[in-house]
């Protein structure tokens, strides 16, 4: 069963055993604006929670992406490469941005579950 | 005062919209103690027109000019003729005195001369993409090099004995101040220089330059692949970019980033600025790339327009983050440039550099018949490296008391190294004439 | 305040409807608009625009390396060269035409004595490497410049040779870590403090020379929070880079007491000298404590824009880092000239060398000639008349639209977008909106502290009947946006400029950004090609 845990920096999590898919929130999204580009992890890059591991652009912005939590990447997004306007319209699905093998499933606890991201993002006004 | 339209009653009007009872109080925030009561001290007040003019008359004449005496300097600067197209069109208003062109829909003139300026380049350089301008050749060299570093990931720029030695310079202030190495080649005068061997796993980048600042003409197409081989980049720097209307382009050796000075097109020699750098690499390595972009869309109507783009890269938007600080580009020189490649077309750039190859050949042939001196050269575009019996410098000088400007003593960049001492770097393009060359070669046999 | 032009006195005319309706051209122009197709798009083999003699013949010297088949430029006579680029000058919005409000980049009159002097035989067509007996004017005209600098600064060293003012900035900060080498605290002061409201080129510099930008907090008031400096300021500090004015158009009130604890700290004052406009001939900067400070020559001292450059970028230095500046040096012995070049003697330790040659010299023309006719007092009253337009249109506009800060400002004016709250006008709408009223829009969305900011700049070239027409347009479309229907009409603006907006995302997501063959293939119409 797959879970899914989110960051206070708009990032979602999918965990299923122990590898964890990462992307960007509905909500993140929708502050970027249209997303033009996106620079994903190489496979084999080890990253530690809160690093800087990704980027995505809108035309005015560009924002890190920081690894929700440590591991080593098995595979980046190539498919974003020819369509970042996925991250637009799937965030959650065809818009992912890599997975991680998780080094340390533990780190996980501190990330918020779903009910608690959306309070926090309601307190974001 | 002519540029200041405000008169006494707009400014007691405005005052009292304001509610300030003089300008004064709007100054308030200033220190009191760094206040100035009165104008700055020691300066003189403001002049017409005329005195003005007269002033720069008085400091032109203090100058020898190079229309008014046989001339073949180049070293990284070319005496080039400039069609008079070229001066009236950088001077309409609505080119002079517009900005970055922030809101597209009112500067389409320059975002469309800039694209057609990135196309030009990616044509003469055999590249695949270029951006609107960097400050000049020898800015644009070190921004090459900073990207090389990004996009490797490495450290160390190998850089040759053939590249211009501020060129050079630049690269070694920064590479100092800013933390990598820059292994620099001794100066090769020769043009005999191989640095296949000295490529390894931590080279970012090879820095050469063609023709070379000695003039040679290379072929690195064995050193690009011993580049990519390694892991790293190779950056070929031209400083005159005429050169390009003869030689096999620079993206056809294989090279990664292209860094031209393009003075020669467009723009005079200025006394060494401004001019403009060209700056061209391959699609893969575009969002490494310093500078402005300027890129084609279409606008609400579906009408095919531009804007500048990718801007996410640059310093106002990725700040600490920015591939460069750099914020203004070369824009007026680079309209300079377009304007002079568009009236020259395939054709005229093409004879062009004929025409300055012929006209070097000239004076190489001249200069190799004058008793002990010895062109170094077997191969030059425009420009090439004599040898003579003495130290360069005072001969030069010998020649400019005669009013000629007979080439640059290779001696003032390269000081302290007495291997360069006796060489005279000679530069002629197409306005060199028989009628400036022989009094030159006539003059040089006097003073040596 | 003029919000209207009709200048027929009442006649009536009858040779035209004025309601003719709109018409689909043939050749897609309207009038003076012409449709302009790119160079690539016009040119045919076997024309040209320049005469050029046959060649002598000669051995070929090319080591093998001759060009081998078409570079692929294309061909074009004179008269069609100079009609494309007259027509595309024609869809640029530029000084010469009006109000260009545009804050933070002084867009200021362009006098034409400075291109002239600037062209004068003997200055423009000189070489750098001539020998320095053959050029002694051109060394002592940027000499003089330097003098004028100095002497308006408060400073007493200045390094000529910058590009741009953000290469002026890299030398600025890069003579400051020299002095911290010479002291051996280079590896020990590797923070810089700059605050949020900093140009982007600030934080930008310090990275790549690899200090560690550290934000400093502002006040209500819009000024640098002086308490929260003195926190931040420690043994890791290396540098503060601060703008003043700052980019919110308001000095910086505390500035002597900031420098103060800056230099009590063992730090070194960066100022960004990009709003010196505001300031000259009225306050010497060194007199606030500065170390250092570029100044932008297109901004203050009217060097031309240039749809983006060149710029230049000299940097005054105080007595403590003054010793570091980069080669060249300018030197007079006796009555005579010279250039100290890499390696030379001089009366310091140079950090180095930033660009070939001896700096911006058409720039250096330019700038001294608007010096010399403005003098001493003329810049003097730059300063007022700048400072004065903006308090100005702060003035008559605070009752419609909503400063950012309590006044008075100094020579721009910022407003956040509080104004525009749920008319669903945004501050990009607002100012493409003032495009189809005949402006320039101002600077928008900077500085970054300050809600959808709007930073209007009108510099002190503008007349007060051309101010006054302005604040009526601005009031105007202030009265349209409140009325709380004209969303739809904001964000369709602008209607009457050679493009409308423009899609940034297509260029971003795909981007083309040369002309090929195949970008346009034949049949197709380059002028109207539709998205994707």
């Amino acid at each position: 069963m797959a879970e899914t845990r989110y960051s206070q920096d708009h990032e979602w999590i999918r965990v299923e055993g122990d590898v964890g898919t990462v992307g960007i929130t509905q909500y993140a999204q929708e502050q970027l604006g249209d997303v033009v580009f996106v620079e994903v992890p190489q496979a084999g890059r080890t990253v530690a929670k809160g690093e800087a591991c990704a980027v995505v652009e809108s035309v005015k912005a560009a924002s890190d992406i920081y690894a929700p939590a440590s591991g080593e990447v098995i595979e980046g997004n190539a498919g974003l490469a020819d369509a970042p306007g996925d991250v637009n319209a799937e965030p959650t699905g065809k818009g992912w941005f890599f997975k991680l093998k998780l080094s340390d499933k533990a780190e996980l606890g501190g990330l918020m579950d779903e009910n608690a991201y959306d309070e926090f993002v309601k307190s974001l006004g | 005062m002519r540029y200041l339209p405000l008169t006494e009653a707009d400014r007691r009007e405005m005052l009292a919209v304001i509610g300030a009872k003089s300008v004064d109080e709007l100054f308030k925030d200033v220190p009191a103690s760094a206040r100035l009561g009165a104008k700055v001290a020691g300066l003189p007040d403001h002049q017409g027109e005329l005195e003005v003019e007269r002033a720069f008359q008085a400091y032109a004449a203090k100058n020898v000019s190079p229309s008014t005496a046989p001339f073949f300097i180049g070293a990284g600067a070319y005496r080039h003729h400039v069609p008079s197209t070229v001066d009236y069109m950088i001077q309409r208003g609505e080119f002079l005195t517009s900005y970055t062109p922030y809101q597209p829909e009112i500067t389409q003139g320059t975002l469309q001369y800039l694209f057609e300026f990135q196309t030009q380049v990616t044509l003469l350089t055999g590249m695949e993409v270029a951006n609107a301008s960097m400050y000049d050749g020898s800015t644009g060299t070190t921004e090459a090099v900073l990207m090389a570093n990004r996009l490797t990931r490495r450290h160390k720029a190998l850089i040759s004995g053939g590249l211009h030695p501020q060129y050079r310079s630049i690269i070694e202030t920064t590479a100092k101040w800013e933390g990598f190495k820059a292994q620099i080649s001794k100066p090769d005068a020769e043009g005999l220089e191989d640095l296949i061997a000295a490529v390894d796993k931590e080279t970012s980048c090879v820095v050469v330059q063609n023709p070379s600042f000695f003039g040679h003409v290379r072929d690195f197409t064995k050193l690009a692949e011993a580049c990519h081989a390694a892991g790293a980049l190779l950056i070929v720097v031209v400083t005159e970019v005429v050169s390009l209307g003869l030689l096999k382009p620079p993206g056809e050796m294989g090279a990664d980033i292209v860094v031209c000075e393009g003075q020669s097109i467009g723009n005079g020699l200025g006394f060494g600025g401004p001019y403009v750098g060209l700056f061209a690499t391959k699609e893969k390595y575009m969002r490494q790339m310093p500078g402005r972009l300027c890129g084609e869309t279409v606008d609400a109507d579906g009408k095919r327009g531009f804007v500048l783009t990718l801007s996410t890269r640059e310093q106002h938007i990725r700040r600490e983050k920015a591939t460069s600080n750099i914020c203004t580009n070369a824009g007026l020189c680079a309209l300079a440039f377009t304007v002079h490649l568009t009236l020259l077309g395939e054709a005229g750039f093409t004879r062009l550099a004929e025409l300055n190859h012929a006209k070097a050949s000239q004076l190489a042939d001249k200069l190799a018949a004058v008793p002990g001196v010895k062109v170094l050269n077997d191969s030059f575009f425009n420009e090439f490296t004599v040898k003579l019996p003495k130290p360069a410098a005072p001969v030069v000088e010998a020649l400019a008391a005669k009013r000629i400007l007979g080439g640059l003593p290779v001696s003032r960049l390269i000081p302290g190294d007495a291997s360069v001492e006796n060489l005279l770097l000679v530069a002629a393009t197409e306005t060199a004439t028989e009628a400036g060359m022989d009094p030159f070669v006539a003059a040089l046999k006097e003073v040596l | 305040m003029a919000n209207s032009q009709d200048r027929s006195q009442g006649r009536a005319g009858g040779i035209a409807s004025s309601e003719a309706p709109a018409i689909n051209t043939f050749t897609g122009n309207r009038a003076l608009q012409i449709e302009e197709p790119l160079i690539f798009e016009m040119g045919q083999a076997g024309r040209c625009g320049v005469d050029l003699p046959e060649p002598p013949k000669v051995k070929d010297r090319l080591n093998g390396m001759r060009r081998k088949g078409d570079i692929g430029l294309p061909g074009l006579s004179e008269p069609q060269v100079v009609q494309h680029y007259t027509r595309l000058s024609q869809k640029n919005y530029a000084i010469d035409m009006g109000v260009y409000p545009l804050g933070s980049c002084t867009m200021k009159h362009n006098p034409r004595i400075n291109e002239k002097v600037a062209r004068l035989p003997g200055i423009g067509d000189l070489h750098p490497l001539q020998p320095v007996s053959t050029v002694q004017g051109a060394l002592e005209l940027i000499d003089r410049l330097a003098h004028w600098l100095k002497t308006l600064t408060g400073m007493p060293a200045v390094a000529m040779s910058p590009a741009a003012g953000a290469h002026g900035e890299m030398c600025g900060m890069m003579a400051i870590a020299a002095a911290l080498d010479a002291k051996g605290e280079r590896a020990q002061r590797k923070v810089v403090l700059a605050p949020e409201s900093a140009h982007g080129t600030n934080p930008a510099t310090a990275a790549a020379l690899g200090f560690v930008v550290k934000p400093i907090p502002a006040n209500d008031r819009g000024r640098v929070d002086l308490a929260a400096l003195k926190a931040a300021l420690g043994p890791d500090v290396a540098a503060i880079m601060l703008t003043n004015p700052n980019t919110c158009g308001l000095f910086e009130s505390e500035i002597v007491e900031i420098s103060k604890a800056v230099h009590t700290a063992g730090a070194y004052f960066y100022c960004d000298g990009a709003n010196f406009n505001a300031i000259v001939g009225r306050v010497r900067p060194g007199d606030l404590g500065i170390d250092c400070m570029h100044i932008n020559l297109h901004k203050t001292f009217s060097t031309p824009h240039g749809g983006g450059g060149p710029g230049a970028g000299p940097v005054v230095l105080s007595a403590a880092l003054a010793p570091y500046a980069p080669y060249p040096w300018i030197v007079k012995n006796g009555d005579k000239w010279s250039v100290a070049e890499d390696g030379a003697k001089v009366d310091g330790v140079p950090l180095g060398r930033l660009k070939a040659f001896h700096g911006q010299m058409g720039m250096f023309t330019r700038a001294l000639a608007y010096i010399m006719s403005h003098g001493a007092d003329g810049l003097k009253q730059v300063a007022e008349d700048a400072v004065l337009n903006a308090n100005y249109v702060m003035a008559a506009l605070k009752d419609v639209m909503s400063p950012a800060f309590e006044g008075p400002c100094m020579h721009e004016a910022l407003f956040d977008d509080s104004f525009l709250k749920d008319t669903g006008v945004s501050t990009l709408d607002f100012a493409k909106a003032m495009i189809d009223e005949g402006y320039h829009p101002m600077t928008m969305y900077f500085p970054l502290v300050v809600h959808g900011a709007m930073l209007i700049e009108p510099t002190e070239s503008v007349a007060k009947e051309d101010l006054d027409q302005f604040i009526g347009a601005l009031r105007s479309l202030t009265e349209r946006a409140k009325t709380g229907t004209a969303a739809e009409a904001f964000k369709a603006a602008p209607l009457y400029s050679p493009r409308r907006r423009l899609d940034e995302t297509l260029a971003a997501r795909k981007p083309v950004l040369r002309w090929k063959p195949s970008n346009n293939p034949p049949g197709s119409d380059p002028m109207k090609q539709a998205a994707e």
